[in-house]
């Protein structure tokens, strides 16, 4: 201990780093770009056969085709309204359902089986009976894309629903508020975080679900369209599609963040 | 209004957590409960606000609350409870909400209360933008608000550090000379018990029976930090808590 000069002096190790996600403009764009290049860049130099992948710039000009020729917007149009109205009805069912199930036990007890029996059923599976009660129609699309978003939105909003701070429940009760203001204001705000995390997943469900509905009877909708160029094997038409429907998923996935944003801006 | 403990005992399966308490408290005062961990002085609290009900003995209630108090029996809790998604203003608005008021009335209620509590700066403040301290006077104005006959106060002043913990022992005595209010405030720290408590009692470990109601007559707004008489009651405190808190330690330690 006798000489303990700067120049015996070292520093501490540093170790406290990683496990802190943080945020990193721009990464994930340039995955996609790296790897659409890389498909351009074999399907030019016959590397990858036009068989097995189509070339991205035909993929670019069909779309811009599609786009020009208004077509897009005739598959756009109805695809985007029977998401909109299915998931509508099946996350609002869900998230009061859940709330319900949240808050009685007796709701819970008669209501958590039947979810858990109903969730891995694919939904798919049952559109031909959608078909039969609801017809060929746009009813039995809304009814499965609804039915499809039910099932998650419940767990993830009853889940929510559980881990509302209780004291905050009890607080509410000690200053003698109602049964209505105590789950409107302090309940419902407080599984907020959880039902919006639960509905990011319900509609990329819906997403699925929606092209399926609408590889089965219907005349326009990216799914159906996707159908006609499958059965083609026109692979630059459905590239098209699936590109569509991916951007349609990074639309929700932008939709919901936004939503977070505003609405759990009280997040620490 | 007054409340008053009569004979209560209680249990909790076959641990009985309080034995055969009877306590007054008188309308105006402070009356600090102390007492080892452990002892029930929460479940105390709990059944003086009717969250909770004495397997054997009653819990009463002298006389009626005024005519403006909106909830008679108000808690403040340790850890704050303020709902994180509303601002000041909305967290004290909260608890007016269900009572009929017109918007103009609560705005003046808020308006007061944020003024009393040194807040009115901070009213469209989220409670992740305060400190600790800032916190439990949102919820010092919250109950304030609903202009309460008693307030029920466990450990209020549990969560802070010590600095903050004087700043708002201050405020309190301020609070309580301004307009005299009738509180239970339970603490394990005896220096606010001094402080604070017109009426200290003390209460051994489990089962908390009463071991002594110490009453201390020199007036809040008098009482300083390190006053020799009031180091001297806290010294009388501590040597009647001092086996307790030992045994009891001893007692968690065992299981
Ligand atoms: N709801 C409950 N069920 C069972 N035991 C409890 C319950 N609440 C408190 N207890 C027990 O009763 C005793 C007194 O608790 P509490 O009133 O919280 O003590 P204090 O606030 O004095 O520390 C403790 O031993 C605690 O474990
Ligand atoms: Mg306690």
């Amino acid at each position: 201990m006798a000489d303990l000069t700067e120049s015996t002096a070292r520093e501490v190790t540093f170790r406290g780093g990683g496990f802190q996600p943080g945020h990193r403009r721009g990464v994930g764009l340039a995955v996609f770009v790296v790897l659409i290049l890389l498909a351009e860049w074999g399907t030019r130099s016959g590397f990858i056969s036009p068989l097995t992948l189509p070339r991205p710039s035909d993929v670019l000009l069909t779309f811009q085709e599609l786009y020009q020729s208004r077509m897009l917007f005739k598959h756009l149009v109805p695809s985007v309204t029977r998401l909109a109205i299915g998931a509508l009805i099946g996350a609002s069912l869900g998230v009061g359902i859940g709330v319900l199930i949240g808050l009685f036990s007796l709701v819970r007890a008669g209501l958590v089986p039947l979810v858990a029996a109903i969730f891995p059923i694919p939904k798919i599976a049952l559109l031909p009976l959608f078909v039969i009660w609801f017809g060929i129609d746009e009813a039995s699309k809304y009814a499965l894309i609804a039915f499809g978003t039910f099932t998650p939105t419940v767990v993830a909003t009853y889940a929510a629903v559980d881990n509302v701070d209780r004291v905050l429940i009890r607080m509410g009760q000690s200053f003698g508020l109602g049964w209505w203001s105590i789950v409107s204001k302090i309940v419902v705000p407080g599984a907020m975080p959880g039902i919006l995390s639960g509905l990011r997943i319900s509609l990329t469900i819906a997403i699925i679900l929606l092209v399926a509905a609408e590889m089965l009877g219907a005349e326009y909708g990216i799914g159906a369209y996707i159908l006609q160029a499958g059965s083609l094997y026109d692979l630059e038409r459905l590239f098209a599609g699936v590109v569509i429907l991916s951007l349609l998923g990074v639309a929700v996935s932008a939709a919901v963040a936004a939503v977070e944003r505003r609405v759990l801006n009280w997040r620490v | 209004m007054d409340l008053k403990l009569s004979s209560v005992s209680h249990y909790y399966g076959e641990t009985q957590v309080l034995r055969d308490i009877t306590l007054d408290i008188p309308s105006g005062q402070i009356v600090c409960i102390v007492g080892p961990s452990g002892c029930g002085k929460s479940t105390l609290l709990r059944m003086l606000g009717g969250l909770e009900r004495p397997t054997t003995g009653r819990v009463l209630q002298l006389g009626d609350a005024p005519e403006n108090c909106l909830n008679p029996l108000t808690y403040i809790f340790q850890d704050f409870a303020l709902l994180p998604w509303r601002t000041v203003r909305g967290n004290v608005g909260l608890v007016l909400e269900d009572h009929g008021l017109s918007k103009a009335e609560r705005a003046a209620i808020i308006d007061d209360v944020l003024a009393r509590t040194k807040l009115t700066d901070f009213a469209d403040a989220l409670p992740k933008q305060l400190s600790g301290g800032m916190k439990q006077r949102v919820a010092i104005a919250r109950a304030l608000a609903v202009n309460p006959a008693v307030m029920l106060m466990d450990e209020p002043l549990s969560a802070l550090d010590s600095q903050t913990r004087e700043l708002l022992m201050d405020d309190l005595v301020a609070l309580w000379t301004r307009q005299p209010f009738t509180a239970v405030y339970v603490t394990h720290n005896l220096a606010e018990a001094v402080r604070l408590g017109h009426k200290i009692v003390v209460l051994s470990r489990r089962p908390g029976e009463l071991r002594e109601v110490v009453s201390l007559d020199m007036p809040l707004a008098e009482r300083r930090h390190g006053d020799p008489v009031l180091e001297a009651q806290q010294q009388h405190l501590w040597s009647l808590m001092r086996d307790e808190a030992a045994a009891a330690d001893a007692e968690l330690i065992n299981g």
